[in-house]
Order: structure tokens, then C-alpha cells, then sequence
């Protein structure tokens, strides 16, 4: 048990120094790289709740993909360090304000946890067991059963906003001039190459 | 005493020692895989490779290491030094910590995890932010240009990576990797999946940043790519990282596909050899093929790399995730859980 609360103790207080250092860090970079450090340790705490699954999924998409791009575009981009720190008292109030409904909610929350123990197991579906099968098994069971509307629901949404990003992104310029694969494999050496009997000396 | 003993530092101890006997054999066949490089492609090219040092050059990789060890590490002014130190760090270790869950044999393996499938796939793909580090941090036009190519690379080739390890997921029924060795006990996966495993194999080289696709380092464009202003141990443990990950490579498809520890065939001179030695040898035999095809082939363009990740394996494998699927169920070949 020592082992276990140190781990989490550990990964906490990292967890939320990285948290501090993505949004004080002068470079935007380094403040990436805290925030993939800040999902590390959120991944190692779920592994320590036992939701291995979770927190590999964690690692895979957030480290894995959305941290790519999020690296990808602060590298990109020319930006002017002075110019993005004059705007913060301005963004101060309601900056604020969002964190403030957040912790709202988080209290709300936690505290219907605490006030009234059973009210989440009568909202929620029945689940099994964890020592019985493992949480992969578990989370596919639930999600692919009795919450399948709204799993559908959060795919669509993706797919939505996949659509939104291409539709706003793609533009056919004109005189662009492709690579047409197929038309390459078709051509055949007959109507390509022409073989001409040239006497020498006598030029084209 | 006895208890904190055989509770807590007897434990300690002994990962200690299986990390060991994990890692200096890995490092060993890194140099000696840089060695066999070295013959394989010298044989290809009808020419004798390295060998000068030691009999027939086998001590070639030794005084490789030696000359990088002793040169003087060189920091270039404009660099983000916190970083420029990290990136190779993190290559090497990333390139380290993923052997913890490949077993070699049955029960021989560091972590055997339920989800160890996507442990390794996590792995892989982080191995994308030592390059970009690198190449931002060097404050240099070849490095950075190196980068972002190496980066996009990966993340394309992942996206098919994926599918297509869903598909042995569908057909083993379990995310354990010892699991999914043992469910090719009657049939190795390359049989029924053999597409799935040969754009398995080419993404591997893709995300290993290897010919044909090494454009993050194109020596004749881009000089050496991302790692062109590091030098001795820092640029070794690049070297390093990314031949421990090309082995690593040729281990996930040796399990995914051809069966890990397995022997070919249930008869008994095969069943003799034991489980490790069996998973060598096909590990030898991808790596192989990895140095075959650098001999080989020559490299992509950019344009046509994207295309081939996107138009054509992401297709491919998307598709062959519904039909495996289908077929399963369709067949019951699968005990699904209920």
C-alpha cells in the first residue's frame, strides 16, 4: 500500500507542477512539452485506479496525436513572444470566469459523491465485475451495448467536424500539375517510344 | 527486517537483474546489427564491408563506440540546450522501455500486461517527439526541415499501423501479448493475414524513418536531417535508439504475425529449440529484409510517401478491418464474449 500511495503522490504533484509550468512557461514550446508531461502522469494515475486501458488510450491520442499537432503548429508558427503576453489581463476576466463554472462543476460532482454515495451507481448501467474480466472487456461490454446511441453520437460528431476541416481547408487551385499513377501504369511502350532509323551524319 | 527484505528490496533487486538481462542484449545485437548492416549490403554491393578490426572486422562496432565515446561533445550556440540534451535522451529511452513487455518465450517477459499490445503501440508512437525536438531545438534549417518530414511520416504511418494491429486483435481476441502468441498455436497469423502483414512489414520501415523512406534524413538534400548538429554520445544514442527500435520492430511483427516463440512446426527436432532462440531467428530474419530492401530500393518522394500512407494503405486496412470482423463473427471463429 506504501508503494501505491507514494506512486500516486508522486504522480500527482508532478502532474499538477506541469499543469502550472504549461501556462507560465515564457516559450510555447516547452509549454507543450510540460503538457505531455502533465498526460504521463495523468496516465500513470488511471493505471494506478486500475483502468490500464484508459490510460494507455491516453498516451496513444493525446501524447501520440493531438501533442504532435499541437508541437507541430507552436514550431510553425513565427510567433512574437511580447505580443502574446500583452493580451492576458484583457483575457484575464474570462479566463477566469471559464475556470471558475469548471471547478463549479467539480465540486458539484465530488460532492454528490460524498453527499449521496448511491446516486451514481442508479444512473449509471450495470457494471461488471472488475476482477472478472479485464477493463478492456468491461468498457467494450458497456459501450458497445447500452451506451451504443451515444458512443454513434460522439463518432458522428468527429466526423462532422473531420468534414468541416476539410471542406474549410481544401481548394482545387488551377495549373497545378499532379502525379496520375494510373495513367502512368496504363501507358504502354507502343505509343510511347519511337523507334527511327537515323542514317548517320544526316541530323533531325 | 525479513519482511521490508522480501517485500520490498528483494523485488527491487530482481527487476533490476531481469532489466539487465534484457538490455545488454539488446545493445549487443544494436552494435552488431550495425555490423551486419555494414556486411549485408557490402555483400549486395559485391564488396567485403568492414573488415580491418578484429577477425573478419567483428570488433568493427566496438571501436565505433569507443571513437564516439572519446570525441568532445559539441553544443552549437543557438540551441535550446534543455531540449537539444533531451531529444536523444528520450529516443534512447523510449527505444528501451517498450522491451519490457515482449515476452520471449512463455513466461519469459519483463511486464506481462493486459494491455500490452497497446503499451507498445503508445511507444511507438511517441518515438516522433525525439525527432521533433531534436530538429527545433537544433536551431538549425536542415535539422528543423528534417523534423517536421520525420514527423509527419510517423503520424501517417501509424494511422494503417493501427487497423492493422486491430485486425490481429480480431482474429487473437486479446490485447496480452503472450495471449496473442498462443493463439498462433495452430496457425501463424501471416497465413490467413498475409496482406495485413506485408503492409504491416512496410510501415514498420516507415516508422522506423528506413530506406526507402528514410526522407528525414535524405544526406543528399537535407545533409543528415535532424540529427546534423549533434555529435559523440548524444548522436550515439540516436544511433542507438533508432537500431533498438528497428530490432523492436521486427519483434512486434514476429509476434503479431509469425508466431513469436513458436516453433513451425508442432514436430519434435523443431520443439527441441527452445521458445527464444526460435524468436531470434525470426526476428534475424525480418532485420534482414530490412537491410535487403535498403540495398534495394531507392528512396521515395515525398508526395508519392503521403500517398502511399494515406490513398493507399489507410484504405487497404481500414477495409480489412470490416472484412476480418465480418468473417469472424460471421464464421464464429472467435469466441466472443457476451
Amino acid at each position: 500500500m506504501i508503494v501505491q500511495a507514494f506512486a500516486f503522490y508522486l504522480f500527482a504533484s508532478v502532474a499538477v507542477a506541469a499543469g502550472v509550468m504549461v501556462i507560465s512557461a515564457r516559450n510555447p514550446v516547452h509549454s507543450v512539452l510540460f503538457l505531455i508531461l502533465a498526460f504521463f502522469n495523468s496516465a500513470g494515475l488511471f493505471v494506478l485506479l486500475g483502468a490500464e486501458f484508459l490510460a494507455m488510450i491516453l498516451v496513444v491520442v493525446y501524447v501520440g496525436a493531438v501533442a504532435v499537432l499541437f508541437m507541430f503548429v507552436v514550431m510553425m508558427l513565427d510567433i512574437n513572444f511580447v505580443e502574446l503576453r500583452e493580451g492576458f489581463l484583457q483575457y484575464l476576466p474570462i479566463g477566469g470566469v471559464i475556470g471558475l463554472v469548471l471547478l463549479a462543476e467539480l465540486v458539484i460532482v465530488v460532492g454528490g459523491w460524498t453527499l449521496a454515495p448511491g446516486t451514481a451507481q442508479i444512473a449509471a448501467a450495470p457494471a461488471p465485475a472488475a476482477d472478472a474480466i479485464s477493463n478492456t472487456h468491461a468498457l467494450g461490454a458497456l459501450i458497445y451495448t447500452h451506451y451504443i446511441y451515444l458512443f454513434q453520437a460522439a463518432g458522428l460528431i468527429l466526423l462532422v467536424a473531420m468534414i468541416g476541416a476539410i471542406v474549410l481547408t481544401h481548394r482545387r487551385r488551377p495549373g497545378v500539375r499532379r502525379q496520375r499513377i494510373a495513367d502512368q501504369v496504363r501507358r504502354s511502350p507502343a505509343e510511347t517510344i519511337k523507334m527511327v532509323n537515323m542514317p548517320p551524319g544526316a541530323g533531325i | 527486517m525479513a519482511e521490508l527484505w522480501f517485500g520490498y528490496v528483494w523485488p527491487l533487486i530482481w527487476i533490476v537483474i531481469k532489466i539487465v538481462l534484457i538490455v545488454a542484449p539488446l545493445l549487443l545485437s544494436v552494435a552488431y546489427l550495425t555490423l551486419a548492416e555494414r556486411k549485408v549490403i557490402g555483400a549486395m554491393h559485391l564488396r567485403r564491408g568492414p573488415n580491418v578490426v578484429g577477425p573478419w572486422g567483428l570488433l568493427q562496432p566496438i571501436a565505433d563506440g569507443m571513437k564516439l565515446f572519446f570525441k568532445e561533445t559539441v553544443i552549437p550556440t543557438g540551441t535550446n540546450r534543455a531540449v537539444f540534451i533531451l531529444a536523444p535522451c528520450v529516443t534512447f529511452v523510449l527505444a528501451l522501455i517498450a522491451w519490457a513487455v515482449i515476452p520471449f518465450g512463455p513466461g519469459l517477459v519483463l511486464a506481462d500486461i493486459n494491455v500490452g499490445i497497446l503499451y507498445l503501440f503508445a511507444i511507438s508512437s511517441l518515438g516522433v517527439y525525439g525527432i521533433l525536438m531534436a530538429g527545433w531545438a537544433s536551431n538549425s534549417r536542415y535539422a528543423f526541415l528534417g523534423a517536421l518530414r520525420s514527423a509527419a511520416q510517423m503520424v501517417s504511418y501509424e494511422v494503417a499501423m493501427g487497423f492493422i494491429i486491430i485486425t490481429v486483435l480480431i482474429c487473437a481476441g486479446s490485447l496480452n501479448l503472450s495471449a496473442i502468441v498462443a493463439a498462433q498455436k495452430n496457425l501463424w497469423f501471416v497465413v490467413p493475414l498475409f496482406p495485413m502483414a506485408v503492409i504491416f512489414f512496410i510501415s514498420t520501415l516507415a516508422e522506423t524513418n528506413r530506406h526507402p523512406f528514410d526522407l528525414p534524413e535524405a544526406e543528399n538534400e537535407l545533409v543528415a536531417g535532424f540529427n546534423v548538429e549533434y555529435s559523440a554520445m548524444i548522436f550515439a544514442l540516436f544511433f542507438l535508439g533508432e537500431y533498438a527500435n528497428m530490432i523492436l520492430m521486427a519483434g512486434i511483427t514476429t509476434i503479431l504475425f509469425l508466431g513469436g516463440w513458436l516453433p513451425p512446426a508442432d514436430w519434435a527436432l523443431f520443439t527441441w529449440i527452445p521458445g527464444p532462440v526460435w524468436f531470434a531467428l525470426k526476428m534475424a530474419l525480418l532485420l534482414f529484409v530490412f537491410l535487403w530492401v535498403r540495398a534495394t530500393f531507392p528512396r521515395y518522394r515525398y508526395d508519392q510517401l503521403m500517398r502511399l500512407g494515406w490513398k493507399v494503405f489507410l484504405p487497404i486496412s481500414l477495409a480489412a478491418v470490416v472484412v476480418v470482423g465480418g468473417v469472424v463473427v460471421a464464421f464464429d471463429l472467435q469466441p466472443v464474449l457476451r
